[in-house]
């Protein structure tokens, strides 16, 4: 089964005035055909960074320094704008964490998918506009005909963030990433913008990335997940094996601080605070927070390893450990 | 509905500020040293007969009833009358307002097409060697006094290149001005096929029109600039990016139809920089309008002129800006539609 | 996004960390530092005019008169065959002294009334913010040159029309800044409750206040410089034979059509340089002192 897109070591710098932070550091995973994939982390991991990464759309002061993204055979790093443009938006689209505020104000709703119909599907403006209704109701807007000729601000948040996912629909893409798609709205109307994202992913058979912090979301959406933890991925493994048998030190501590009776699950700051991204030492970036640290972590980097089927992480004492037993 | 109401409140502002302006106007016209009465009479006049004349021109009564007097002559057209020329202070406007019209627009003009897209590549290449000069040309621009700016012009272009005309006002030595339809020679010449016209018109135009277009591009640009980047930094932006918009329509399109909007609400500012820098201008280039006019009567201690002139400006800046506030609401439908 | 971009804050810096920073700041604000270099040595030259400058700025002599820049005259001479470097130099005096003097006593009026609206509101509040409008319904130029034009043509009454035209910048700035702190004061009465007004002056409104009164003053400069001058230009300010920049290019914008180009491009110059170092120095203090402006340009 190959995958949607292979990412290989992605490496993001950014130069700032106190110095060279390196946002993601040798970031790799993969989105399989028709998953959902969940990427999780504290903020400020190297989540959206990575999401920007795919789409090639980091800008200065950032840079990718290193890694390949493949996507229908190419690697998307090597690719030139023009090429890009086909690709980005069209094969890869985003749904952006804030819906408020990533639907251009001065733009009526239905002019704002249309145009992506007219962009990507080359259509006539009036069939677009027809589509465009379409995709919205398709999205669960009530009235999308007269809804379609109002501005964003007329929008509630729930609302502009399932014209965002019509946008991103519009064009059929095979890879969708869901960046944080239900901050800032109520638990209802998250809870339904992912049963939506899910079965628009199954209907459409475009598989989804998504980006998140919150384990509950993980474990109610995605089959399987990739944890960050200061711009390193340290564990990559199906939703119930991580839940059940979580291998990495982080990642436990994560799983350990979900309060177990509650349904409504978010990541509790774990011990410890998260380190600087600043010129960080070569090795483990957990080393600070990690109770089996070995001096090994700080020299070496720890790379993702096969510990069970289908289950990598990446941690010298869990690889020690494996081989003890 | 919600615009009318929008509309109205903005309307309710306009009134009282009005009101201050012709109050202040009417201070530094009646109330201040310097007895109108002993100016109109002239020196060495007998304290009776500026008793008369002060009765005669109301000076005797109170301030309020004087104000009164004054604001009903302003609303009724009475500006008084210009000692310098001896005719009343509106026919004179009404006669040299097209040449300060035409100086405005065609330096707005100038100011909007040079200075959007330089805001606008300044943001999109931010830190480049282009960013950097737009930056210091911005800073420069301001710092610029217009009447140093307009010497150097004539100096380099006429006294030295001879590719602009001697700066004396708006038509070339023997022309006749075409006939009025809109009072602007450039338009006139074009309705009535005068290419002539038209084309010295231009000539005459050309350097005041540059030094005071440059003189409020400076601030259209970092106007446009700052709110580019701030744009371009937004969430929706960045959307239309990952949506795989083309960048010329991001920029042009959905950036900058954004960004306009800040720059439709200085508009009413850069108004009142070309108003302001109109008055030198003209006296630089002998061009025939108002601020030119203004300034003469000054010369000659005829303080009814330069009065008539600042209340003038002040109520046009006050209405500007009114226009531009309904203008700026109709555009965004966050006012307009809210 | 956003959180990775921004540098991380250590809560421990280290002292040579921060002061390496500042001088980074410094390098890369080279024009503001240069610019405040530039101020100061025309204040100094001002200060020191009779010391400084080569000739005596007055003295008059028939064989000197309009001699091109050379290397006895560096900026040339006049009709009269004054130095035109002495007279600029003589002039800065009266330029910079009316630009300080404008500044701060609009500063002083602004801020006083602006503390009282701020304080009384209500009536108080409404009327001196009406009066405001008022006279920001005047482009600041004309203004100047409506009080100017009444009051007559002296140092005093240029000073005074500059000073009415900028009292609006201060009174906002410190009203808006009374009214953040009645806010606070209700959020967080027990810091203030019980405290003397003039701790709340001195403890609150002082400190917050002053880096962007010192800004707008710093930026103000420019403007009274460029409003003096434009003011002399057209005749309405200060008169020959006083030295001043503007009625000086005035002056030499006579001898444009006979090719005297030093006589109108020198004095002119002296403003650009001074409002151009003052409007540097005002946007290198803003980056400095105002943490929310930094970084943006």
């Amino acid at each position: 089964m190959s995958a949607v897109i292979a990412v290989e070591d992605l490496a993001v710098r950014f130069s700032t005035d106190h110095g060279e932070v390196e946002a993601v550091d040798g970031a790799s995973f993969d989105v399989r055909p028709g998953e959902i994939l969940g990427l999780v982390g504290e903020s400020g991991s190297g989540k959206s960074v990575t999401a920007m990464a795919l789409l090639q759309l980091i800008r200065k002061p950032g840079r990718i320094v290193r890694g390949e993204i493949v996507f229908d055979g190419r690697d998307l790093c090597r690719l030139s704008e023009e090429e890009l443009a086909s690709i980005r938006g069209a094969k890869i689209a985003m749904v952006f964490q804030t819906p408020r505020t990533a639907l251009n104000p001065l733009i009526t709703v239905g002019e704002q998918v249309a145009r992506l119909y007219a962009l990507h599907g080359g259509l006539s403006s009036a069939v677009s506009r027809r589509r465009a209704v379409d995709m919205l109701r398709l999205v669960g807007i009530p009235e999308p005909e007269r809804r379609s000729r109002q501005y964003p601000h007329q929008f509630s948040g729930g609302m502009c963030q399932r014209v965002m996912i019509a946008m991103a629909l519009a064009s059929a893409p095979r890879l969708l990433i869901a960046d944080e798609p239900t901050t800032g709205l109520d638990v209802s109307t998250a809870a339904r913008i992912l049963d939506l994202l899910r079965d628009l992913g199954r209907d459409t058979g475009a598989s989804i990335l998504l980006i998140t912090h919150d384990l509950g979301v993980v474990a109610a959406t995605c089959q399987r997940v990739a944890v960050m933890h200061a711009g390193q991925m340290v564990e990559i493994a199906p939703v119930r094996a991580l839940f059940a048998r979580p291998a990495h030190p982080y990642t436990r501590a994560l799983v350990r601080s979900i309060p177990r009776a509650d349904r409504e699950v978010t990541m509790e700051p774990i011990p410890g605070a998260v380190p600087s991204l600043l010129e960080p030492p070569p090795g483990c970036r957990y080393v600070g927070r990690c109770p089996w640290v070995e001096d090994r972590c700080r020299r070496e980097k720890p790379s993702l390893s096969e510990h069970a089927a289908d289950h990598l992480v990446a941690c010298f004492a869990v690889e020690d450990r494996r081989a003890a037993v | 509905m919600t615009f009318l109401i929008y509309f109205l409140r903005r309307l309710a502002l306009v009134v009282p500020t009005l009101l201050g302006v012709t109050i202040i106007t009417f201070t530094l016209t009646y109330l201040l040293p310097g007895n109108p009465a002993v100016v109109k009479a002239g020196p060495l006049v007998p304290p009776e007969v500026v008793a008369e004349i002060e009765k005669a021109m109301g000076l005797d009564q109170p301030a309020w009833v004087q104000y009164w007097r004054y604001i009903s002559g302003v609303v009724q057209g009475d500006l008084g009358t210009s000692a310098s020329t001896g005719r009343p202070v509106l026919e004179d406007f009404q006669q040299r307002l097209p040449a300060t019209l035409e100086l405005t627009l065609a330096s707005l003009l100038i100011a909007l097409v040079i200075g959007i897209p330089l805001g606008v590549q300044s943001a999109v290449h931010r830190d480049t060697a282009l960013d950097h000069v737009g930056r210091i040309v911005g800073v420069a621009g301001v710092a610029m006094p217009t009447f140093w700016t307009g010497l150097i012009a004539i100096y380099v272009f006429f006294y030295l290149m001879g590719v602009a005309p001697p700066p004396l006002g708006r038509l070339g030595a023997g022309l006749e001005p075409p006939p009025t339809f809109t009072g602007l020679y450039v338009v006139d010449g074009l309705l009535t096929g005068n290419w002539k016209v038209v084309g010295s018109a231009l000539h005459q135009l050309m350097l005041p029109s540059i030094v005071l277009g440059l003189s409020v591009m400076a601030p259209i640009a970092r106007m446009v600039r700052s709110t580019m980047l701030e744009i371009l930094e937004s969430d929706y932006i960045k959307a239309a990016w990952a949506a795989g918009l083309p960048r010329r329509r991001v920029v042009y399109g959905d950036a900058l139809f954004n960004a306009l909007i800040p720059v439709v609400t200085i508009l009413g500012l850069v108004f009142g920089f070309l108003m302001a820098g109109n008055a030198v201008v003209e006296s630089v280039f002998a061009w025939p309008g108002i601020g030119n006019y203004a300034i003469t009567s000054l010369m000659t201690k005829d303080s009814g002129p330069i009065q008539s002139f600042v209340l003038f400006v002040a109520v046009l800046y006050v209405i500007v800006n009114f226009v531009v506030d309904i203008v700026y609401g109709l555009i965004d439908p966050r006012i307009r539609l809210e | 996004m956003a959180d990775i971009a921004r540098p991380p804050t250590s809560s421990s810096a280290s002292l040579p960390a921060s002061l390496r920073l500042i001088g980074l700041r410094l390098r890369r604000n080279w024009p503001s530092a240069t610019a405040l270099a530039i101020i100061v040595l025309m204040i100094l030259a001002a200060v020191f005019a009779a010391w400084i400058a080569p000739y005596d700025a007055d003295a008059t002599s028939a064989e000197a008169a309009l001699q091109a820049p050379s290397l006895h005259h560096w900026l040339g001479t006049d009709v009269y065959g004054r130095d035109l470097l002495s007279r600029i130099i003589f002039a800065a005096r009266v330029d910079l002294a009316v630009a300080f003097g404008a500044t701060a006593l609009a500063l002083a009026i602004g801020a006083t009334i602006g503390a009282i609206s701020g304080l009384h509101l209500g009536w108080v509040d409404l009327i001196i913010m009406r009066c405001v409008d008022s006279v920001m319904a005047f482009p600041a130029f004309i203004l100047a040159m409506a009080i100017t034009a009444a009051l007559g043509n002296t140092v005093t009454n240029v000073l005074l029309a500059i000073a009415v035209t900028q009292v609006p910048i201060y009174l906002r700035l410190v009203r808006g800044e009374i009214l953040r702190i009645r806010e606070m004061e209700y959020a967080d009465a027990a810091r203030v409750v019980g405290n003397p007004p003039w701790r709340i002056v001195f403890v609150h409104l002082l400190p917050n206040c002053l880096p962007p009164i010192i800004v707008q003053a710093t930026l103000a400069m420019g403007y009274a410089l460029l409003t003096m001058a434009a003011l002399s230009f057209i005749g309405l300010g200060i008169r020959p034979p006083q030295s001043e920049w503007g009625s000086m290019t005035a002056e030499g914008a006579q001898y444009i059509v006979t090719g005297e180009w030093w006589l109108f491009l020198f004095p002119g110059f002296a403003i650009v340089l001074m409002v151009l170092s003052f409007n540097l120095v005002g946007d290198g203090l803003r980056d400095f002192l105002d943490p929310r402006m930094r970084g943006v340009r």
